[in-house]
């Protein structure tokens, strides 16, 4: 890798051993992928995956102690992912003992480093960092050091911005040093479509599993997606991105998607069409029977799979404004259906703070309070890491959370019949 | 014995016994339960993957197609160098994958742990070796597997 004098001279160690370390690393990784030189990092701000103070992690603190105490803080502030904990999600003593005694120990001090190293606001922890509430929104072409796939798959894809999918410490090392190594997703030819999907469903597919269908079938490769005109339109509205955020975090869970091109839509695909597509592509075809399949194959891994629902999340990725709003309307409309005033499975609706903030100067949250559901800030994929909260019978509409964890899948209708239905007695 | 030629990602020389996966390695799955309780042999605790569910990972070398799952990977690996729980190296038979690669290379630049880690050593690496085969690494990338 051809290194700037500048670059040359921090690898030197110039500016520190700490440094030399942070830019070595970043040129490991290069070399490993074949980048032959550094880009600056143009993004206004970063994004961090990190964002719990997990006690086994104690190495990584200590890493980002001594990048603190050499005088490097982040050379762009940044947003992290959401917090682990928050007292309103349902819990027991034993969970709460666990949560707070063996695993998020270093919650306060790990929060205060990230202070020191530059995060943008203590209500910045979201995995939606990209909405308009929370404001670190890339521009199109923008180069970043991000992780957090959800994030990184919507920045690249609906923002048109270049990243790749970076691991967590790693992304945090771009920001310090301002230069990432340009391969894959950050070049013109590691952003061609190396599948075409063809979506010949009879109705709009639910965005959590068309993505998870794409995601299983391309894995780390880049798809182009056509048949999606009739439902998401040509233009990117507030809609259309929302589906595509959740779409997007299927895709990039179930798979490794770093980017994807939907035909007429996405501003590459918008500008370039299909040549976009590299020669040689792949064909999948995905109707409704193809959906079903990729539903039905999902390993329900409760005990006792009949076991009734203890809780379910809505909410991974975060849930947007509208979001919160069309959810709080359907459960209202349910509910009235079925003569039920609250719910009756505990749920739980998770959200950025500064979208929470909006939500709550609207009349829809007090309806929500009314109907029993809780909005939360926090990452529900941390809450059930708790080996005791895995035990539990969780429902959830997200097909990250199902992937990751023993929480098993619904479609979003699904998920609103189970949480209003009658209890039987 | 047979031989493979792969690429050198970390440097370094060593003899251990394989621990064999074809399935992708979920290494926030495979390492987080182990390194929670404090697990000295490192037991896997990936339910999902049933060829190394429960069996040790400390000091093997630990042969597998790529690394998949969550973006804190890399981060995992890293705290498992620190910790000085590592494998004894790391053996793809594909490309590396840039979470993988991360926490191999932030391990040896950032602490004293030794994880040889070679990649693109091809599908008939894995087609051959077996756990509880012997595996030599060499410093030029050359796997001898008996």
């Amino acid at each position: 890798m051809k290194l700037t004098p500048e670059q040359q001279a921090m690898l030197n160690g110039e500016k520190g051993e700490t440094m030399a370390k942070v830019v070595k690393t970043l040129v490991m990784y290069g070399e490993t992928f074949g980048a032959e030189r550094m880009v600056p990092v143009t993004s206004e701000y970063g994004h961090t995956v990190i964002s719990f103070g997990l006690k086994v992690m104690k190495p990584v603190y200590d890493l980002y102690q001594k990048i603190i105490d050499a005088g490097l803080a982040s050379g762009q502030k940044f947003t992290a992912d959401p917090k682990p904990l928050d007292k309103n999600v349902p819990s027991s003593l034993l969970d709460d003992l666990v949560f707070k005694k063996i695993m998020y120990t270093e919650q306060k001090m790990y929060e205060q480093q990230l202070r020191e190293l530059g995060i943008t606001n203590d209500d910045d922890y979201t995995c939606t960092c990209y909405l308009d509430q929370v404001g670190n929104k890339p521009k199109k072409g923008d180069v970043l050091s991000w992780a957090e796939s959800s994030a990184v798959v919507y920045a690249n894809s609906v923002l048109g911005a270049r990243c790749n999918r970076n691991s967590g410490m790693l992304e945090l090392m771009g920001s310090i040093a301002g230069f990432v190594p340009e391969f894959g997703l950050l070049t013109d030819e590691g952003r061609k479509a190396t599948w075409i999907v063809e979506v010949k469903c009879e109705k709009k597919p639910e965005a959590q599993l068309l993505g998870s269908a794409i995601g299983m079938k391309v894995l780390e490769e880049v798809p182009y997606v056509k048949g999606m005109e009739q439902w998401l339109g040509t233009e990117l509205t507030d809609e259309t991105c929302t589906y595509l955020k959740d779409f997007g975090a299927a895709t990039a869970s179930n798979g490794a998607v770093g980017l994807y091109h939907i035909a007429g839509l996405t501003p590459e695909a918008k500008e370039q069409g299909e040549a976009l597509i590299a020669e040689g592509a792949q064909v999948y075809v995905i109707d409704d029977a193809e959906l079903e399949r990729v539903k039905n194959n999902y390993p329900v891994i409760w005990k006792n799979p009949d076991a009734k629902p203890e809780l379910c999340f809505v909410g991974c990725p975060h849930m947007t404004l509208q979001q919160l709003i069309d959810w709080t309307e359907n459960v209202g409309k349910a509910l009235e259906e079925k003569g039920l005033k609250k719910i009756t499975v505990p749920t739980v609706f998770t959200s950025s703070t500064p979208v929470i903030k909006e939500f709550e100067k609207t009349p829809y949250a007090k309806q929500l309070k009314k109907y029993g559901v809780i909005v939360s800030y926090i990452c529900p994929l941390m809450y059930m890491n708790n080996p005791l909260c895995k035990k539990k019978a969780v429902i959830t509409s997200s097909n990250k959370l199902r992937t990751y964890t023993s929480a098993r899948y619904y479609t979003e209708a699904d998920i609103l019949r189970i949480i209003t239905t009658k209890e039987e007695k | 014995m047979k031989t493979f030629k792969g690429r050198v990602i970390v440097p370094g020389t060593c003899t251990a016994e394989a621990l064999v996966s074809h399935n992708g390695f979920n290494t926030l799955a495979s390492y987080q339960m182990a390194m929670m309780f404090g697990d000295k042999k490192v037991k896997c605790g990936d339910q999902n993957n049933e060829e190394l569910y429960k069996k040790p990972m400390i000091n093997k070398a630990l042969c597998l197609p790529m690394t998949i799952g969550s973006t804190t990977g890399g981060m995992v690996l890293f705290t498992v160098c620190s910790m000085g729980r590592q494998p004894a190296c790391m053996l793809f038979s594909k490309t590396i994958d840039s979470l993988a690669a991360s926490g191999a290379i932030m391990g040896d630049v950032w602490t004293e742990a030794e994880m040889p880690v070679i990649d693109e050593l091809g599908d008939e690496f894995l087609e051959y070796v077996k756990t509880g085969m012997k595996i030599t690494v060499k410093a030029d990338g050359v796997v001898e597997v008996e």
